[in-house]
Order: C-alpha cells, then structure tokens, then sequence
C-alpha cells in the first residue's frame, strides 16, 4: 500500500511540475530562452482561472461547462500574453546573450508581480468547486481525489501533444530543425521569427494551464508564480534544459523522489527535490537528455 | 567680559531658548509618524496582512478623531495625530525596518506577523533605540534570548495557544490518544508542534506521536502529505499552519476527508472561517492565537470595534484585525497613562515608552496585560472552539477562554522548561 501510495503520489506531483517544466524546455528548445518569466505565466493563468471560473461557479450555471472555460480560459490567455511578451519585446532582443535574457525575463516577472497586484490586488482568490466535482477513488484506506488523478490524464495527453506536434508534423519538423541549428534553418528559408511567436505562445499557454489547474486546490495569492519557477528550473536542469522528454523524466523523478521521502522519511523532504538534481548533475552534468549542440568552427 | 558683550550673550540665549520653547510646542502638534508593518503582498497578505492593516486603521482613525470608546476619550497620542507609514514585510523585513526608522523618520513600529522578522528586526530596533510593539509574530525567542529595552508585544507568544490547545484536547476529546503533527519547516512549525506535542503528554503520558511532517514555508501542495497522515491515522492532527498554507491544506485535505477521519486541531483556523467554512468539517479544532474574531468576549468595546468594522469593509473582522489594533491601542493607553503621570498633554517616545512597560488596557477583545518579561511582553486570555456550520455559517461550539495564569509560564520561568517540569503554579481553576 505504502508503495502504491507513493506512486499515485509521485505521479500526480509530477503530473503538474511537466505541465509547467515542458513550457519552459520548449521555449529553451528553441529559442534558448531561459523564461524567468514562466513563473508569471503560471500565476496568471491561476488568477485568471480563479477570478472568471469562480464567478462561473458562483453563478449557478452547469458546473462541467466550468471545467472546459478554465481550460479555454487558461490556454488563451497564456498563447495571448505570450504572443503579446514575443512580439513585444523579445523579437528585439533575439541575438542577445543568453544571460542578457535572463535578465530580461527576470525583469519582466518583477513587472509582472506588479501588474498582478495592480489587476487582482492582494488578497487571495478561491474556486474550490471543480477540486470536488468529479469526486475521489478509494484506493485501500487511501482516498485520492479524482481531480487529481485526471491532471494524470492531463499531462499525458500534453505530453503526446507535443511529441506528435514536434515529429509528426510539418511545423515540428521545422521546430527541430531550429533547435538542431538555427543559423542553418534560416539559411534554409525557415522562417525562424513566426516560429518563435509560436513557441513562445504554446510555452506561456502551458505556464497558464498549470497554474489554472492548481488554481481550485489553492489560495491564489501574489507571490506564487516567484515559488514555482525555482522548482521548475530543478526540473528541466534535471532532466537536460530544451528537452521534453528530459522534462518529462525529471518530473517523474522529483515528484516520485518527493512523495517517497514525504511517506518514508519526512524530514528529506525539502533536500530531496534539489538532492536528485544534484545526483544527476553529478553524473550527466548537462541534464538527462540535455540536447546535442553542434560544434561550430 | 564687557556689559555690552554680556547682554548680547544673554540676548542670544533668550532668544534660543524662546525658539526652543517654539519648536517643542510646535512638535506637540507634528504627527506622530507610525510605521504599520505587515504582509501586504504575497500569500500571507490576504489572510493576515490586510486584515491586520484594517484593524489598525480603523483604530488610528478614531484615535485622531476622539472617537474611541471609554476609556478612550482624548484625540490622539498625546495630543499628537497619527500619521501611518505602511511598510509591506514581504521585502527584505531588516532593511525596510532601517529605511522606515532613518530615513522616512517613523517614532514607532507596530509590526510583524513573521516570527522570522521579529528575529531579526528585534536587535536593530535596539540598536535604533526606536518602540517597536510586536503585535502578531509568537516566537518565544525575542525575550528568551535576552531582555529587550525598545521592544515589546502585545499579544501571546505561539507556545501559550499550544499549552492551552492540549489542555482544550483534554478537556474535550479524552478519547485522543494519538496524535500527528503538520507544521511549516521553519521556528513557527517546528516550536509549535513541540510546545503542543510535548503539553500534551504532559498533561496525558500515554498519547502517541503517529507521524511529524514538516513541509517547506509556501509549498502550496500537500496531496503526499495528506496521504502520509492518511496511512498513519491518528486521533488527531495539530497543524499551526497559517495564511494560504493553510488555505491549500484546508481545500486539498477537505475531499479526501483527512480531517473528517481524524481531528483537525488548527491553531490558526480562525482565519479560514469565513472563506472555507464549507471545507472545514464539523468537529475541527480551531484557535484563533488568542482571543480576538470569532472569539472574541462581548464587550460594549467590541461591539463597537465589530460594527465599525463591518461598516468600513463589508465584512466581521478576523482575528489579525483585533492583534494589529491591540498593538496601537497599547500606545494609546500609554501615552494617556503617561499624560496622567507627568502632568504633560505631550508626553515624549521616551515618556511612552515608559508608560508601556507592565501596562494593562482596554481593547475589543478584553484587557491585555504587559506583565511578563519585564513588562515587555504581553499575557491575554485565550480560547478554542469547536467548528459547526450552522445554517450555512460558520460557528463555534464548547468554547474554553484560559487565564494567563492557567497557560503561561510565570514570569522569570522558561516556558519550555515549564511545560518540561508539568506546569508548576499553573491556576486553571
């Protein structure tokens, strides 16, 4: 029980973290982004669902129709603030160093962490009624909650998405051949800036569909998208920066790694996390599946 | 030195002294500048930061009004206005609390809902030689550690709501004989689930610990926790988790119904009861830090504070309302008492700060008295109850209001080794 505990556990922790880490693996992926501003994206699309979904809920109306506006909800603000951030901003700064970027980003979740408060202010936000909605499972003594076990499902399905998207389609093959080498892709006619804007919508809407499915296990409050995005860079460093697969691995393993030491050993709770990057780094010091980079004369 | 000289210099001093006179009178009239500090921003801000702000405003803008209730009847701290400095405590707490006190000029803090910032700002108010009046943080470290001249609190220190939760255990749930612990990983969690665990089996040896979980400040997800708690059932589960840590466990515990099959005991409960009464299930435990919100006693006092309250925001205020206005009404009290003792309508910080040591005053929620370390800390009544949603609205039942004298250590004692040695002197009769 205990091991079967540990693994629905594992898998629903780290159910969410992909959610967030793929975004931000993408982005790198692509356009060696390093988006300190994910961070920002995940709290919007939890403020966003919590605010719209909540007065959904409050206003009576069928509650199941509340489940696919938080979707709507969070994918379409997430692809419009990203569109809105590439077009914006970063279109003129695309050759700059990576860490010029970074700081880039970083500013840009400082303003963001602002503009939060100017929108929503400080108090918390609620919408606890999907987290119930769909009941719980009995596992055992267990009682798990459905909600939960469908963001399972949920992350699944994203990870197939982007698997598909990327190696079986047309524009996925273009996206791949950006990430192998983008001087060559341009050379080749690739039209790399609306491949970008792309990328970088599809990775902010998956920052805002993780932080709106959290949205009704949570008080959303200011402050959260700055807690997240440490967590998801322990993912996606673990798992090899601009590789889904690595962050899909690195999610697995953290939050398997989290739920163990929570039910066997509580006290390693808080070293586990950043003991397994540490693990990892030791042995592959650029991530499980970090990307090959092509040595250039 | 000739006559002329002479009357020149006596001249200059007249004049220096007239100008002297000047200035002080016309520094009984300047504002007092009072640094409010709190969470106002991130996840601590909703439940305890503005609702403390609201408290405090509400107080301050009667007392430059006149319009406090007795005993309560002259505008202002010795006369003088009070002007409110708001300094968010989500920043950097020891750089904000310099810049508040150098360079924006603030006389006094009321501040800090972190037991972490009182840590730390505690010896740079000393240093600054600024009042500083505690009014939320319980840490029992800033007068253990040492005695304090400029700083004080005025409420309870986390270790009271811990003795007087397990002696509430005992006296409402006997067949409690295991217990389990989720607590934040920093001094707050871990001094709480100690302070309660350790009373406990004071009070009753044969209780069991079942399991101790610490998670991280702001993890935001428990759903391993629960189920550690879950596959380890106890009869009871302490959690002195506040602000939207506990918010989330609340929501994520409420439909795998962890505090339906066992007890929830949260110390700080009290805030949560208007947001997530349909989440807390019939029978938790719930403390409010003392004696303030739902807990409150009825007072004229408090009848008063409520309504304006409830005016001013739509809403009844929780308990950090009633600790943030306590905090400000002890410098009210204080320079009214040391108004009376000096003979001045003026009196100065330093005249205040006097006053305040061993103070005892009026606030919404009862009589507050400084008398522990030194007059430097406060000891207040506190009480538990029992939640029931009652036609949709949050109550509580089987309400038990301790004395000082039953729950804290005496005055010279460590509280640690009090609960250690059972209490010794403790009157709960």
């Amino acid at each position: 029980m205990t091991f079967l505990a540990i693994v629905i556990d594992g898998f629903i922790y780290a159910s969410w973290l992909f959610i967030i880490a793929a975004g931000l693996s993408l982005i790198y992926g692509v356009m060696r982004i390093l988006n300190m501003a994910h961070g920002s994206f995940y709290a919007i699309g939890a403020y966003t669902v919590a605010s719209l979904a909540g007065w959904y809920w409050s206003a009576g109306l069928p509650p199941y129709g509340g489940i696919v506006l938080m979707f709507v909800i969070a994918l379409a603000v997430g692809a419009l603030v990203g569109f809105v951030i590439e077009r914006g901003v970063l279109r003129f700064l695309m050759d700059r160093d990576q860490i010029v970027m970074v700081l880039v980003t970083f500013g840009l979740l400082l303003m963001f962490e602002d503009i939060i408060k100017l929108m929503w202010g400080v108090q918390s936000y609620y919408a606890p009624e999907p987290y119930s909605l769909f009941g719980s499972t009995d596992v055992g003594d267990l009682v798990f909650v459905n909600y939960d076990l469908a963001m399972v499902g949920v992350a699944a399905l994203v990870a197939f998405l982007l698997w598909f998207g990327l190696n079986r389609t047309r524009q996925g093959k273009l996206l791949r051949a950006v990430i192998h080498d983008r001087e060559l892709a341009i050379t080749m006619g690739i039209n790399v800036r609306r491949l970008f804007v792309i990328t970088f919508s599809v990775g902010a809407a998956l920052g805002t569909l993780a932080g709106g499915l959290v949205a009704p296990a949570i008080a959303v409050t200011p402050g959260i998208g700055i807690e997240i995005i440490v967590l998801a860079f322990a993912v996606v460093v673990t798992g090899g920066l601009g590789s889904i697969q690595g962050a899909l691995v690195g999610s697995i393993l953290i939050g398997l790694a989290r739920a163990a030491a929570v039910n066997l050993y509580p006290e390693l709770e808080l070293f586990v996390i950043y003991g397994v990057m540490a693990l990892v780094l030791i042995f592959k010091p650029r991530g499980l599946f970090a990307l090959a980079s092509t040595r250039k004369i | 030195m000739h006559t002329k000289t002479r009357l020149r210099t006596l001249s200059a001093l007249i004049l220096a002294s007239g100008m002297m006179a000047m200035a002080q009178g016309a520094q009984a009239q300047d504002p007092l500048k009072l640094g409010l500090i709190s969470f106002y921003s991130g996840p601590v801000s909703g439940p305890v930061g503005i609702p403390s702000r609201n408290g405090a405003d509400l107080i301050i803008e009667a007392i430059n009004n006149g319009t406090l209730p007795a005993p309560y009847t002259a505008a202002g701290i010795g006369g003088r206005q009070i002007e409110t400095v708001y300094v968010d405590e989500a920043v950097d707490p020891v750089a904000e609390y310099r810049n508040a006190v150098l360079r924006q000029g603030v006389d006094a803090v009321v501040g800090y809902a972190s037991s972490g910032s009182c840590l730390a700002v505690a010896p740079v108010a000393e240093e600054l030689k600024t009042l500083t009046l505690f009014y939320y943080c319980g840490t029992v470290r800033t007068f253990e550690e040492g005695p304090k001249e400029y700083v004080f609190r005025t409420m309870n220190t986390q270790d009271v709501e811990n003795i007087a939760a397990a002696r509430y255990v005992l006296a409402t749930r006997d067949d409690v004989n295991t217990i389990s612990g989720i607590n934040q990983n920093y001094g707050w969690g871990q001094e709480s689930w100690r302070d309660f665990s350790k009373s406990l089996q004071q009070l009753k040896p044969e209780v069991e610990i079942k399991s101790e979980l610490f998670p991280k400040f702001l993890a935001g997800q428990y759903g391993a926790e629960v189920t550690a708690l879950s596959r380890n059932k106890a009869d009871l589960i302490h959690s002195s988790f506040w602000g939207g840590d506990l918010d989330a466990l609340i929501l994520q515990a409420a439909p795998r119904g962890l505090f339906k099959s066992q007890t929830g005991l949260l110390t700080t409960g009290g805030t949560a009861l208007n947001t997530l009464a349909k989440q807390i299930p019939d029978g938790t435990i719930i403390g409010v830090r003392g004696n303030g919100g739902i807990l409150a006693p009825d007072s004229d006092f408090n009848d008063w504070f409520r309504a304006e309250y409830e005016k001013k925001y739509g809403e009844q205020p929780t308990f950090p309302a009633y600790y943030m206005a306590q905090s400000v009404l002890a410098l009210k009290a204080a320079a009214d008492k040391a108004a009376a003792e000096s003979g001045s309508s003026a009196p100065d910080m330093e005249q205040i700060r006097a006053a305040l040591k061993g103070i005892e005053y009026d606030t919404p929620a009862g009589k507050v008295s400084l008398n522990r370390h030194n007059g430097h800390q406060a000891a207040t009544e506190l009480a538990y109850g029992t939640f029931k949603l009652v036609d949709g609205k949050p109550t509580l039942e089987n309400v038990i209001r301790y004395q000082p004298n039953c729950v804290i250590a005496p005055e010279g004692a460590k509280s640690l080794d009090w609960i250690e040695a059972g209490f010794p002197g403790a009157q709960c009769d």
